[in-house]
Parts: structure tokens; sequence; C-alpha cells
């Protein structure tokens, strides 16, 4: 065999194997051929998405199911800027990637020849760092440092900017450096232990404490740690969107999502407790609408990896910086006398009577409505909540953002499996790539992803992809000819005065299916729903299931 | 309420920007920002003087921390610290005026650095209030051109 002169991308494509990277999700163009190029000597595998951004939301769906960083390569210019949305997506949710452009030549920089952008400026305030690479031989130093920035402290996606003649470059051997030296870089681990002791003090003395879980828990993979120490002393949980399915949804502990978007049982626990231990939540404003209220007579505990979270939307009693898994294992391991029996019943109560008279109302409306002779409809609460208990225990659901992702959030039972969503940005279009991206990660499980047409739009292209690569996920798309979410909003702030949310016709999806030669099954009322998704799941296999909902229904 | 902030960070390019545009994106304010090279080579200092109640201050501190390029931050407020500007104003100045004009750079330490038939350069590096009541003694002079450094600072000697 003759002994190739290495390049640059070279260099980065045996960065990448040192990585133990499996997978890369993109889009080429001339820019970044040469690394494309030499991707070929490797084992690694490819996945060509149809569009940029689809790229970083497979990779995050990847990521988020396999726990190691998801990695992304596309050209200069226009495909990087397409990338923008997933990057920023990935950046508010905290989601480790591995983001590379490829740039122009470096003699040309700053000229603005063809697909030339400068794209490490347009991503400074939504990357947790950004490298434009100047000569061939940082490439291994550079990625080392990217996937250690990317996947440790509060993790996050990291950008790296090759210009095409950096990748052509020769290299003069190859070495992956064995550790990183960042003098700039060191994030907490360990919880200080006088503040655990102090979280264990206000907790003895509390009356009602409870937890609320955030997409930390997950991005710590402490949901078990979490979990046992909940049980071991009987602490009610709520959580954020971020940290749905971090704990079992049908747990007797469990009470619900919190937020503007969350149940009211989950909003009143949080305001009747004396005691809140927040765990990896940004308190942002959908979870948290009035911070100071939170604090108001209560201890607030607030535990994150990232100190500037911490005291940033409301003054806590104890600040924790660490990692969750390990100040929960410090937690566990902690010797703590509460009997916090009465408020639990109190809480029971609470959401026995808030779900008695939501099923009431609910029940009144469709009444009203069969009255009218309105037409049929499913109404997808039931339809989540089936869905969910048919599917796998460990299965993924991915939710795309609009209403069906609320109905999801309320109504999805995760036990083992995982919930994803695009939380921070909302994204829509998330749930098609970001399932795909799950499903390679773990062919064996279970994605499912759940999208109204409007999002389903937006990255439909996908399909090509999905059936490309043949990765069999299952799709739900919640029909109503609108655009839900924003069209409630504009019923209620705006008197029904319509603006731009109508989306009629929406195309055929039993003939995109087709053309796209995957199953397409139909529910147009709740009848036959058993059936229905006994025949969407049962096969491992890529099926579109359209289900037809009153666009009048709110969530 | 003001602060400074003495912050060491990478000399790398961009780092400059990246800072600002850190305070630009979570809408801190800048009042003054000062950068220059330290003695190591590989590393520059930034002085920045901003102001916010006290939430947002303790963010700017922290935001500034997660920076990949910042080093170390520093952070105190102004009676806890040496805080210099530099201000170079040129003027117009005639016959009638010039005395004056004199006088009053010699009571605040001022110095006349530069000089033609019918204008003169003004240096002064003094407190920022300092130069605030010296630029008040020109106020019925012609101006033409006034550059000032903003703030550098350091924190007084220990005992």
């Amino acid at each position: 065999m003759i002994k190739r002169v290495l390049n640059g991308a070279d260099a980065l494509v045996r960065s990448l194997e040192e990585e133990h990277v499996e997978y890369v999700f993109g889009y080429p163009g001339v820019a970044i051929c040469p690394f494309f190029n030499s991707i070929l000597n490797s084992d690694i595998k490819t996945v060509l998405v149809r569009q940029e951004q689809c790229a970083a939301h497979a990779a995050s769906g990847y990521t988020r199911v396999s726990g190691k960083p998801g990695v992304v390569a596309v050209t200069s210019g226009p495909g990087a800027t397409n990338l923008i949305t997933g990057i920023a997506t990935a950046f508010a949710d905290s989601i480790p990637l591995v983001c590379i452009t490829g740039q122009v030549d470096s003699r040309l920089m700053g000229s603005d020849v063809f697909q030339e952008a400068d794209i490490s400026g347009a991503c400074e305030s939504f990357v947790k760092f950004s490298y434009i690479v100047r000569q061939a031989s940082d490439i291994p130093r550079i990625v080392k440092e990217a996937f250690h920035i990317a996947s440790t402290g509060r993790k996050g996606p990291v950008l790296i900017d090759i210009p095409h003649d950096v990748q052509m470059d020769r290299v003069s051997g190859f070495a992956y450096p064995v550790g990183v030296n960042l003098r700039t870089y060191k994030p907490t681990v360990e919880g200080h232990p006088v503040q655990i002791k102090r979280v264990m003090r206000e907790l003895a003395r509390a009356k009602r404490p409870i937890i609320c879980v955030g997409g930390g828990v997950h991005l710590s993979d402490a949901a078990e740690e979490v979990r046992r120490f909940a049980e071991a002393h009987d602490i009610p949980v709520v959580s954020t969107m971020m940290g749905l399915s971090a704990f079992p949804t049908d747990h007797p502990l469990f009470y619900g999502m919190v937020g503007n978007n969350g149940q009211k049982y989950g909003n009143r626990a949080m305001n009747e407790a004396d005691m809140i231990i927040m765990v990896g939540a940004r308190v942002a404003d959908r979870s948290i609408s009035q911070p100071d209220l939170i604090t108001e007579n209560k201890v607030l505990a607030h535990i994150d990896v990232d100190p500037a979270e911490i005291g940033k939307n409301a003054g806590p009693s104890i600040p924790l910086v660490g990692d969750i898994k390990h100040i929960f294992r410090e937690f566990n391991e902690r010797e703590l006398e509460v009997d916090y029996s009465d408020w639990l019943d109190w809480l029971d109560g609470c959401k026995d009577d808030v779900l008695n008279a939501e099923s009431k109302k609910r029940a009144e409306i469709q009444e009203e409505r069969k009255l009218q002779g309105a037409r049929e409809y499913v109404d997808p609460r039931t339809f989540i909540r089936k869905l969910s208990l048919k599917m796998d225990k460990d299965a993924v659901y991915v939710a795309d953002v609009g209403q069906n992702q609320i109905w999801s959030c309320a109504n999805a039972v995760m036990r083992h499996g995982r919930f994803l969503t695009s939380g921070g940005m909302g994204t829509m279009g998330y749930a098609v790539p970001a399932a795909m991206g799950a499903k390679i990660s773990a062919p064996s499980r279970q994605v499912v992803a759940v999208c109204g047409e409007g999002g389903f739009q937006m990255t439909m292209q996908e399909l090509s992809t999905i059936v490309q690569y043949e990765v069999p996920v299952k799709i739900v798309v919640l029909r109503n000819n609108v655009l839900g979410m924003v069209r409630q909003h504009q019923h209620f702030v705006y008197h029904d005065r319509f603006s731009v949310t109508d989306l009629s016709p929406t195309p055929d999806l039993d003939k995109l299916s087709e053309a796209y030669h995957i199953g397409y099954m139909r529910l147009e009322t709740n009848e036959g729903m058993e059936e229905c998704l006994e025949r969407f799941l049962e096969k491992d296999e890529t099926t579109l299931l359209e289900v037809m909902i009153d666009p009048d229904d709110l969530c | 309420m003001k602060r400074i902030y003495s912050i060491l960070v990478e000399n790398r390019s961009g780092v400059l920007c990246k800072v600002a545009g850190l305070f630009w994106r979570r809408c801190f304010n800048i009042d003054s920002i000062v950068v220059g090279e330290t003695d190591d080579k590989a590393v520059s200092s930034m002085i920045i003087v901003s102001n916010g109640d006290q939430r947002t201050l303790e963010q700017i501190e922290k935001q500034l921390n997660k920076k990949l390029d910042v080093i170390k931050v520093k952070t105190f407020n102004e009676n806890e610290s040496l805080n210099r500007e530099l201000l170079l104003i040129k003027i117009r100045y005639n016959r009638s005026n010039r005395r004056d004009i004199m006088e009053n750079c010699e009571i605040m330490g001022a110095k006349i650095v530069d000089m033609s038939k019918g204008q003169m350069t003004i240096q002064m590096c003094d407190t920022p209030e300092r130069i605030q009541i010296f630029m008040g003694t020109l106020r019925s002079v012609s101006i033409v051109e006034i550059a000032r450094s903003g703030v550098v600072a350091m924190t007084k000697c220990n005992e």
C-alpha cells in the first residue's frame, strides 16, 4: 500500500476517528470537499441531509439519545448560514454539537468572494466557542478541544470553520493530543460541600418541598440519581419542558410540567411549596413567568453547572454549582429524616380537582359542538396519551413546536423513554430531522415524531433522507390546516382576527407518502384509534399517520 | 451603579469583538472600554466601565467568565481603585483668552503639548471627574477636536 501524504482534511477525519465519531451529518460544497474526500478512507458514516439546518437537528437528535456529541459538516457561505438555525436551536437547549464548516481559501477571506460568509462572526452569540483554523497542523488540537468544550460543563455547540486551502495543506504526520490545556475553561463538577449541607438542612426544615427538573438532568445523565433521591424521601417532582421524561410521568410523585404551557396543578404545586430545588433549569420566562414569586417566602436552591444561570432570573437562597449527577450522588449518601405526607396528600387533592374540572369543561365543549352538529375530529389529548401508552417502553418521542408540542407535553406518558423537543428556541421543523438522528443512534428503539403540518412542511424534505438511509421513523402529522398555536394566540389576543395562519390547502399527505415510498395512514375521528395506533406502530418501517384535528381546538 | 471590570483576555483576533458583542447582545452598558497589551504578549488587558443594577453587574461578571477567551475578571468600584483617563483637546485661542487658558491648565495640571498660530492642543491625564472639571473651564473656547481615552483603572495598593 502506498502511504499517502496527509493533508489537513485527513487530519480532521483522523481526529474525528480518535473521538469515536460514527456519523457525520452534512451537505457538501466545494469548500468542504477535501473533508468529504478524506472521509471516504474512513469507517465514519455520512448522512446527506436535504437542507443544512436539518443536519444540525439530526445531529441534535443523535446526541440526545446517544449522549455523544453530534457532528455536522457543511460547506461555506449559504451552507454555513443555513446551519445557523440548527446551531442556535442546539445552543438554546445546551446540546453538544461539533459543527464543521468549509470556508473559502484563507488568502481570499475578507474579500467577499463567491460563497464566503463570516460564519464564526454570525454564530458568535449562540456557539459555546468557535475556531477559524489558520494552520493545518492545529487541527488535531482544535478538534480535541472542540469535543471537550462541547461535551463538558454546560454543553453546547462548537463551530470549527476551516478554509479550503487549510484542508488541502500538507501536515507532517498525525498525533492526537492526549489531554486539553485550556487555562480559561475549567467547569465545576463537584458541588460545594457547604452548600450541599445547606440544602439538606433546609430540606429537613421544609414542610412543602418540591424538586423541579430541567433539561440539565438529561444532559448530566442524572435521571436515575434524581429519582432515587425523590423516592427515598417522598419529595414531589415537577418538570420544565426540557426536563420531561427525566422523571416518569406516571410516577406517583410526579406533578406535571410547570410554566405557562404546563399543568395548572404543577404550577400550583410550585406556588404552594416552601422550598424549591431547581435542578438544571434556567428559570426562563416560559417555565417561570414571575421569577420573583418563586423566591418570595420560599427557599430556592438552584443547582446548575453554569454559574451564570444561577441568579440570572431569580436570586436563590442556596446557589449550588456543579454537575447534577455528582451532586445528587452526594445527596443520596446523606442522612435525611423527613415526612412530607401531608404535602403529598394536598398535592394529590389539587391534582384531582384540576383534572376533574378540566375534563368536565372539555366534555361540555364537546357536548356543545355535538349539539351544533359540528364535524367530528380526533381529540389530540386522547390520541397522544394512547399513542404514548402503545409505544415501546424505551421509545423516543419527538415533539415538534406548536399546539402539537403542548398537547404532547401534557399528555404523553413517558416511563423509560426519551421525550425530545426544541424547548429553548422553539424551532418549527425540529421533529422530523431530530427523530431521524435519534433513530440512527439507536436503531433498535422505536422513534416517533409528532408534528403539526406547519412544522412538518418546514423540513419534510428529509423524508427523502429517511428513505435513502432506511431510517424507519414514525411520523404523526396532526392536521388542522392552520398554524394552530399562532391562530390560538390570535383568538385570545386579537379577538379572532386571524392573520397569515391559514395553511389550506395542505398537500395530500397520502400522495406525498406515495411519492417518497413510505407507508401512509389516516385517522379521522376517535373511532378506531386503538387499532389504528397498533397498526401504525406494529412494523419497524417509516409510516406517516395523518390525524385530523379541529382547527378550533385549543391547547 | 458604576462598576469597573479589569479583564485579562487571550490576545487573539476577534476577542474584542466577542467581548463587546456580549455586552451588546445582553443589553449591558459600556461607558468606556480600553484595550492594550500586557507584559505577556499572549495576554491583553481590557478595562471596561459599565453601569446597571446589582443583578446586571453580577451577570456581566458571570457572562464574561463564561467566555473561553477570558482568562481573568477582576471587578471593583470606582472608590476602590485608581482611575485615570487621558484627554487630548485641540482648541482655538486668541490674544484675549490665551492667558486664562494657560492659567487654567496650570491649576488643573494639564499641559499644552502642541501649538500653532491660532490653535493649541492640551493634554491632561487625570481622573474622569477632574477631566470633566477642566473641560468645563473650556466652555467659552472654540473646540476643534477632542480625544478621550476612556478609563484605565487599577485597585489601590494593599496595606
